[in-house]
Parts: structure tokens; sequence; C-alpha cells
């Protein structure tokens, strides 16, 4: 890419309180501030409860922050959600199951008034990407778990947002199915060139997958480490590397520091 | 063809075979409960009669039971044959033809009073929906309205719909007075089950919808109302015996000709001159509501299987 970077999102003095005021308050986020380039594979870890969730939320608008800001696409984050820059996936796929599978990818076009046609053309290219082609007219629950997490993801990239927000969408999945998601999502990610931001409580996930790994401390979440991950091009044997380890116990290391601390 | 669509077929003809399979078994264990509920009903009446015979003067029969003789329960041959005879002495027609003609015009009463509670329902589902405040303030309201005595309510509304509804641009008649008397009893089932289907979409789903920036409607309509599906379904089979009752009742106590209702009251008044003619009109009025029931259920089969859906046990 020869362009000028600028920025998907970007995010200065954020905090988020829940309950400001009563006896149940919770400071879940406090002065954050990000920034992430166009383009760019992005992980959140950190313990659960440290706030992972509620960032994202934030960046994709269905929350709003206490005080700071987030400025998504150089518009607010409301704006951008306004805009349909957004796709998300989540832990549970949250298929209608009351849709098939095509269906269900075409739910954001439907809403976003494309012609049938249109709908038809891009929940096929939609379902080549994912590979589940032959499962058009399947529905949800006909699906395995990973199956059913690849069509949110092609949900999710169907009206080809520049920004794709994802929350721990593997957790549920078992090793082997979460590993090869894994290869598929980055393949995706190349062919598409989406800005991700990838929620997850694996460190080799996030190793594996981000060209960056945001660490999370919790109560009140903060930005404990920014690390960078230069691992190249992930292959099978990526996973086998040294440097990849390298990787895993910086990660471990930010995270540990943060546990003690806390 | 490939194997997995080869597999594809003989699982979706395993179901098929199974859905059948629950289907006839559902209609043998109702033949089966019909012939228990005839031998219960002879056995009861022969064995009452016994003891009539024998003069024991038990008093139980007759007092806390009831009597057995032939007015009080015609014997089953007789009800079955009353079917085929006129019941008017200058009229060769059966009562069976009576008995159909009285259960289509009783059925479209119910079936235009099950259509405005069913839009009712759904659109008092709707607006609880949209505000907790008027939820809290309406359900009282709503649970109040079905406490008020049926008979007492449905005079006034085929009087008032003979006087006031004269505006209407086509001629208003008594039996739609009867079809607002079956709304009133099909609406509550819709807009109760209505709202608490609208409110089981699923969180998540309606923050999907919100990252979409999908409208309140396109929410209610892509999500909210798919989502209720088996749930109004469940309030439909409610609703549907609920209007054909509301139907009867309205046109006995509104004094509405043509229908079941009024057949039953004349065969009523008349009982004593031949009790198995309101037996088989009873019958047939049981018979138009298992039929109603029947219609939605078959409906709600076909919806929910293309959904893979279970229906929502009551
Ligand atoms: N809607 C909410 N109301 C109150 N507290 C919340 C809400 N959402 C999240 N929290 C709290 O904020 C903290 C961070 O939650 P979350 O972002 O879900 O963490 P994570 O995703 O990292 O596990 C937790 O302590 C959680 O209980
Ligand atoms: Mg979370």
């Amino acid at each position: 890419m020869t362009e000028t970077v600028s920025c998907a999102v970007s995010i200065s003095g954020l905090s988020k309180v829940f309950n400001a005021g009563k006896p149940n308050e919770v400071r879940a986020l406090e002065d954050i501030d990000l920034a992430i380039d166009e383009g760019t594979f992005v992980s959140l870890i950190g313990p659960s409860g440290c706030g992972k969730s509620t960032l994202l939320r934030l960046i994709g608008a269905l929350t709003h922050p206490t005080a700071g800001e987030v400025c998504v696409n150089d518009k607010s984050a409301d704006q951008a959600r306004l805009d349909r820059d957004y796709g998300m996936a989540f832990q549970t796929s949250g298929l209608f199951k009351w849709r098939s599978v095509t269906e269900n990818i075409e739910l954001p076009l439907q809403l976003m008034g494309w012609s049938k046609q249109e709908r038809k053309d891009r929940a096929a290219e939609m379902l080549d990407l994912v590979k589940l082609s032959e499962f058009a007219d399947h529905y949800p629950r006909e699906m395995s778990g990973g199956m059913r997490q690849r069509v949110a993801i092609a949900r999710a990239l169907s009206f080809r947002p520049s920004l794709l927000l994802m929350d721990e969408p593997f957790g549920a999945l078992d090793e082997m199915t979460r590993e090869h998601m894994q290869t598929e999502v980055l393949d995706i990610w190349k062919k598409t060139e989406k800005t991700i931001v990838f929620v997850t409580h694996s460190i080799p996930e996030a190793v594996f997958l981000s060209e960056r790994v945001i660490v999370m401390s919790p109560r009140p979440g903060r930005i404990a480490a920014d690390i960078p991950v230069d691992l190249g091009e992930r292959v099978f044997e990526t996973r086998e590397a040294p440097e990849f380890f390298e990787c895993i116990t910086e990660v471990r290391e930010a995270l540990r520091f943060e546990g003690n601390a806390g | 063809m490939t194997t997995r669509e080869e597999a594809a077929q003989a699982i979706k003809k395993l179901e098929r075979a199974a859905a059948w399979k629950r289907t006839m078994r559902r209609v043998v264990i109702f033949v089966v409960f019909i012939i228990l509920l005839a031998v219960a009903y002879t056995g009861y009446k022969a064995f009452g009669q016994a003891v009539d015979d024998a003069q024991t003067q038990w008093p139980v029969i007759g007092r806390v039971l009831p009597r057995t003789d032939d007015l009080t329960m015609p014997p089953i041959r007789d009800i079955v044959a009353e079917f085929g005879q006129p019941p008017q002495r200058n009229n060769s027609k059966p009562l069976a033809a009576f008995i159909a003609e009285a259960s289509l015009f009783t059925l479209r009463e119910a079936t235009l009073g099950f259509v405005f509670g069913v839009a009712l329902g759904l659109g008092i589902a709707i607006i609880m929906l949209r505000s907790r405040w008027l939820e809290r303030g309406m359900s009282p309201y709503l649970v109040a309205s079905q406490t008020v005595p049926l008979v007492a309510i449905a005079p006034i509304i085929v009087i008032w719909g003979s006087n006031n509804l004269g505006w209407l641009p086509f001629e208003w008649t008594s039996w739609m007075s009867v079809s607002l008397i079956a709304t009133y009893l099909t609406f509550f089932p819709v807009a109760m089950n209505g709202t608490k289907g609208l409110q089981s979409a699923d969180p998540a789903s309606i923050e999907l919808m919100r990252s979409y920036a999908a409208s309140r409607r396109q929410t209610l309509v892509r999500l909210q109302l798919p989502a209720s599906v088996p749930y109004l379904f469940a309030a439909f089979k409610i609703a549907a015996t609920a209007a054909i009752v509301g139907a009867i009742v309205g046109e006995i106590s509104g004094g509405v000709k043509g229908g079941l209702g009024r057949l039953i009251l004349d065969f009523a008044s008349r009982y004593t001159t031949g009790p198995s003619r309101l037996y088989a009109t009873v019958i047939g009025a049981a018979v138009l509501g298992i039929f109603a029931v029947g219609a939605v259920t078959t409906a709600e089969y076909i919806v929910l299987s293309k959904r893979k859906e279970e229906p929502l046990s009551l």
C-alpha cells in the first residue's frame, strides 16, 4: 500500500463508568488513548472483566463514553454507525434462526435497500469467501458452531464496511476449529484489507492474528502495553517458530505484570 | 449428485416420515379418546339403569351424579341417528344440514372476529413493546377487560352496532356485532403472548440491528416480529377457540339468528321433546372448535417447519 495511512480509529481520554454515583458503580475504562491505522489487524487482550467488550462497543457506538472521544474514519462513532462503517461479529453468531444462511447474509443488505439480485450476488460472493457455498440454503441450526461463525463473519462483511469489530468470535469453538478459523480470518483480512479490531483472551490467538496486541489491565481498564507483532506472513509453521513464542512471552509478561500490580 | 446432497435428502425423507408418524399418532390417540368417552358414557348409563332396575334407592345417582334416563342421557345411537333426522316437522332437511349451515355462519363470525382480534392484539403488543411505561399502565386493564362477563356486554355490542354504525359504507348486520364480541375474547391472548414474543428477541440481535443503523420499524419487522412467531401461534390456538366460543355466546346473548348459538338455544328450549338434538348440536360445535384449532396447528406446522423450529408448548 503506497497511499498515506490515515487513522481508522482514534480514541483520546476515553473513560466509561457504569451506574455512576450508585453503590454498584463500575469504572470499566479509564483514560484510554489509542490510534489504529487503516488496514491494521489489532487485538485487544486482557483478563475477563477488564473492559475489552466495553471498549469495542464504544468504538462501535453501541454505548457512549462517560468522558473522552472516539473518532472513526474522521467522524464521530455515532456518525460512523449511521454511515454503516462497521461490521460486527460476537461470540455467539447471532444468526436469525428463521433465516437461511443466504438470507442471514442478506440481512444488512436488505436493511440498506439493495435489490434482490444485488443481494443474491453479494451473498453468493460472501459464501464463496467463507467457503460455505454448498450451505447457502441451510438453516443455522443445521450447522456447526464454526460454520455459524463463518456465516456471521460473511454477514458482517457483506456490505463492505471499512471496519470489522470482533468480540471473542472464536471463544466458543474447540481448539482445532479455532485454529482453522484463525487462518480463514487472516485470509479474509488479506483479501479485503479491512481494519480489524479483534477482542480475545487467548494469547496465542492474539499473537498469531495481529500486527499489534493491546494489553489491557483490569479495574479500571487501562492500556498496559502496546506490543507490535512482526511475524511476516502467517503460515502453518508460524505457530512453531521461536519468534512466535517470544511474542507470546512478551504478551504474557505484560499481562503478568498487571496481575501482580492489580 | 454428491454424497452430501444424498445424505441431506435422506435426512429430509426421515424427517418427513417422522412428522407423518407424529400426526398419525395424534389422530389415533384422538380416535381412541373419543371411543373411550363413548364407552364411559354408555357404561355409566348402563350402570345407572341397572341400579334403577334393582330399585335399591341408592341415593348417589340422580343426586350427586347425573341421572341416567334417556331424557338426561340419550343413548349414543339416538344422538348419532339424530343427525339424519329432520328437526322441523314441515321440512325434510336433516339436522346435519342445519348444523353445517349454522357452523358456517358461526365460523364466518368467528373468523372475522379472529382476524380483527389478531390485528388488535398485535397492535397492542407493539405499543406495549415501545414503552415499558405503557405496558405497566395497560396490562391491568387488559386483564380486567377479560373479567367483564361476556353475556353482559354482548347485547350492548349488538344494540350499539345496529344503532350507531349506519354511517359505514356497507350495511352493518348483527352477525358483524357478534364478530366484535369474538374480537373481544381474541385480542387478549394475542396481546399478552405477542408482547412476550416481541420481547423474546435476543438483546445481541437488537444490538446487531443497531450496528446496521436499522430503524425501529426495520427492527420490528425483520427481528422482533419474526422472533415472536412461535409465541403468536401458541396464542392463535387459544384465540381460535375463544373466537368460536365468543361467537356462540354472542349469538345467544345478543339474540342473533343463523348460527350454532341460536340452534343451541332453540333445541335447549325444546329439550324435553328431543334431548338428542341438543347433544348432536353441541357435538357439532365441538367439531367446529376442533376444526379451527386444527387449521391453526396446520399453519403453525407449515410455518415453523420451514424455519426448522418446534412449536412452543403451552
Ligand atoms: N451494561 C453494563 N452495566 C454495568 N456494568 C457493566 C455493563 N457492561 C459491562 N459492565 C462492567 O464493566 C466491566 C467490563 O466489562 P466488559 O467490557 O464486558 O469486560 P470484558 O469484555 O473485558 O470481559 C465489568 O466489570 C462489567 O461488569
Ligand atoms: Mg467481553
